[in-house]
């Protein structure tokens, strides 16, 4: 069984973090996944850095820049995580757009990610019917495990079928938006959340977009299995560098 | 082979919607309802009006006597430039601003690089009463000055794109973004042939007007539908796309591409797409764009700003890999000479990525009898501040 969905068995609301890789400073990356995990996150969320991130909103824009100034590639990013297994065991998933993994090679991206132990990927632009018709094969000869977004406009139908070929959880957009753009949630939102619930899905739901603190943590979290924290978290390293990951984490799960 | 979109929203190998699903439903409700939409005998009449008495339509195809004798051969100029607003870009916001109306939307959004098409946006959305919010590079906001006064003058809000070259590309990405936050009540008028299917198809279908008009001017003047070239600029593609369009699948017509090449090809400091770019995904489409090894988006040069664009529309990246069009790469000074001349020959002032189109004349050698229509997509007033600093005027 796959990391993420051993995780998902687990009785407990999940905690997934987002950060860029190759931010604040190009080295960063397996440091940040150390203390994520050793504080208590549940998963991880490891950005590859694009040059045009048309889901994100300013904060992770610009980390993305950033990242990429400092020089983070995609093959750098495997050298990074070459010896992560060592000591990480949390799932790790590589979150990312679609060209830079098609010009590395959508099967080499995937055989990288075996080897160095990413267990999943969320491509925002790929597709559901595109992955589904080419690439799933791929995915599933190096057993990383595909994760796609449903949002508030997202149809039953669709959420049905997106259902249908996810393995691990799906990803809940919390509101029409980019990342990083609202804050709190309305009624609008809980009751999406609620509707999804009652669909009584396979997959589990994990919420993202918006959460930067405990109140929406637990707001996003109790009609879902969990909530991934992006923004918030990159504004916490672009103020206070690696320093104090574990005061961030504890301010929002206890 | 037919070098048209297929069913699937693809020519060739490129094309397609690779879009986060947050714009999935916009997208999905556009694709299918557009061909629906645009047989409507009501919505054909309705544009077909607008273009006749709102923009100028039929616009000229005239025969350039003097350019023709330096050449030595037989050119006609399709007149766009003389449309309302001066490009061909009208052509194409025309035909959206309706498809906006059936779909219900009430708010519109536009990218603009040169400002050509944020201003045919603004003009159709004070024309229909919409509001109208256009996207445009920082960068280009100052080379563009008197399209951005057009523009708040039309009613339109314009934002700055800041992030990347701070152009086209950014503005375009601004853009996507804002539909992505807005969902329900806003419609995308995307100014090219790029973007995800169904807009290359949908854009190119509005313009192909150009070429319908010139298959019954050329029979008119020439008693024959079919030239023996249409040259076009491209930037995204659309004049091309419109001037190519009812030539596509008579392989007899030749179709020449002048692409923007800045300071040179190999200078790092150019737009030529189709020589530098290899296939990936720009803004949903899958097609040839710059990008590094690593699968990053390179930040394109052009003294045009209509031409400086990273990408190109997946129906010319298929026409060069087939090689059904020739792309023929235009540095900056070359195109500001053939500015120059064809002011100076004709009396019409071109639009600076028209003048890419033009330069063509000094790169290649056509014969005597040839006919040769050239898509003049725009006027140089937007322009006049360029040429002027870099004439010395
Ligand atoms: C006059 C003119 N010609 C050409 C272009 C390039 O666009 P396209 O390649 O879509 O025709 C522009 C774009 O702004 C323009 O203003």
């Amino acid at each position: 069984m796959n990391r993420i969905q051993t995780k998902l068995k687990e009785d407990k609301k999940l905690l997934s973090i987002y950060f860029s890789a190759g931010y604040p400073s190009v080295n960063d990356t397996v440091e940040i996944i150390q203390e994520l995990e050793s504080n208590g996150v549940d998963m991880i969320e490891i950005g590859l850095p694009f040059s045009d991130p048309l889901a994100d909103g300013p904060t992770i824009q610009e980390s993305s820049t950033q990242a990429l100034k400092n020089g983070m590639t995609s093959e750098l990013l495997f050298q990074q995580l070459q010896s992560i297994r060592a000591s990480v065991s949390i799932p790790l998933i590589i979150m990312g757009y679609f060209n830079p993994i098609l010009q590395y090679g959508v099967e080499a991206f995937c055989k990288a990610c075996q080897e160095v132990g990413i267990d999943g990927l969320i491509i925002p632009d790929l597709p559901v019917d595109v992955y589904d018709e080419n690439y799933k094969h791929l995915f599933k000869k190096y057993g990383i495990i595909n994760v796609f977004l449903i949002t508030p406009q997202t149809s039953q139908e669709r959420i049905r079928y997106i259902d249908s070929i996810s393995e691990g959880f799906i990803y809940m957009v919390s509101s029409a938006s980019v990342t990083g753009s609202s804050s709190g949630f309305q009624t609008e939102q809980t009751d999406y959340f609620k509707r999804v619930a009652n669909m009584e899905l396979q997959a589990p739901q994990i919420v993202g977009f918006g959460i930067s603190n405990q109140e929406t943590f637990k707001q996003a979290t109790q009609h879902t299995k969990g909530a991934i924290i992006g923004s918030a978290f990159i504004k916490h390293l672009s103020a206070n560098g690696i320093k104090n990951i574990d005061t961030f984490v504890n301010t929002i799960l206890h | 082979m037919s070098y048209n979109v297929n069913s699937k929203g693809y020519y060739g190998d490129f094309g397609g919607a690779y879009i986060p699903e947050m714009l999935y439903p916009n997208v999905e409700e556009l694709r299918q309802n557009y061909l629906k939409v645009m047989t409507e005998p009501s919505f054909i009449n309705a544009f077909n009006a607008l273009l006749k008495d709102y923009v100028g339509r039929p616009s000229p195809l005239y025969f350039a006597k003097r350019l023709s004798e330096k050449y030595n051969t037989k050119i006609y100029l399709k007149r766009e430039d003389l449309n309302h607003t001066g490009a061909h870009k009208i052509n194409n916001t025309i035909g959206q601003i309706l498809m906006a109306q059936r779909l219900g939307k009430k708010r519109i959004i536009a990218e603009t690089g040169a400002g050509q098409h944020g201003v045919a946006t603004a003009t159709v959305c004070a024309l229909m009463g919409l509001e109208c919010i256009v996207y445009m590079g920082a960068v280009d906001i100052e080379r563009q000055a008197p399209n951005v006064a057009r523009m708040k003058m039309l009613g339109a809000t314009v934002i700055p794109a800041n992030s990347g070259s701070k152009t086209l590309k950014d503005a375009t990405n601004e853009a996507i973004r804002d539909w992505i936050n807005n969902p329900v009540n806003t419609y995308y008028i995307i100014g090219s042939v790029v973007g995800p299917h169904p807009y290359p198809d949908m854009v190119a279908r509005f313009q192909a007007v150009v070429s319908e008009e010139m298959q019954w001017q050329l029979q008119e003047k020439e008693g024959r539908k079919d030239p023996d070239y249409v040259i076009a600029c491209v930037g995204g593609g659309s004049n091309a796309a419109g001037a190519f369009y009812h030539y596509l699948d008579t392989p007899k017509v030749k179709l020449i591409a002048a692409e923007a090449a800045g300071l040179g090809v190999h200078s790092g400091e150019s737009a030529a797409t189709s020589i530098l770019g290899k296939e990936g995904i720009i803004h949903g489409s899958k097609t040839l764009l710059m990008q590094t090894p690593d699968g990053q988006i390179t930040e394109p040069y052009s003294i045009s700003a209509g031409l400086d664009y990273p990408g190109v529309g997946p129906m010319h990246a298929n026409l060069y890999k087939t090689k059904r069009a020739e792309f023929i790469a235009i540095t900056d000074d070359q195109a500001m000479e053939a500015g120059l001349e064809l002011s100076m020959l004709e009396g019409i002032i071109p639009a600076i990525e028209s003048s890419h189109a033009l330069a063509v004349f000094k790169q290649k050698t056509f014969k005597t009898d040839d006919v040769i229509v050239l898509s003049l997509s725009g006027r140089g007033d937007k322009d006049l501040d360029t040429y002027s600093k870099h004439f010395k005027l």
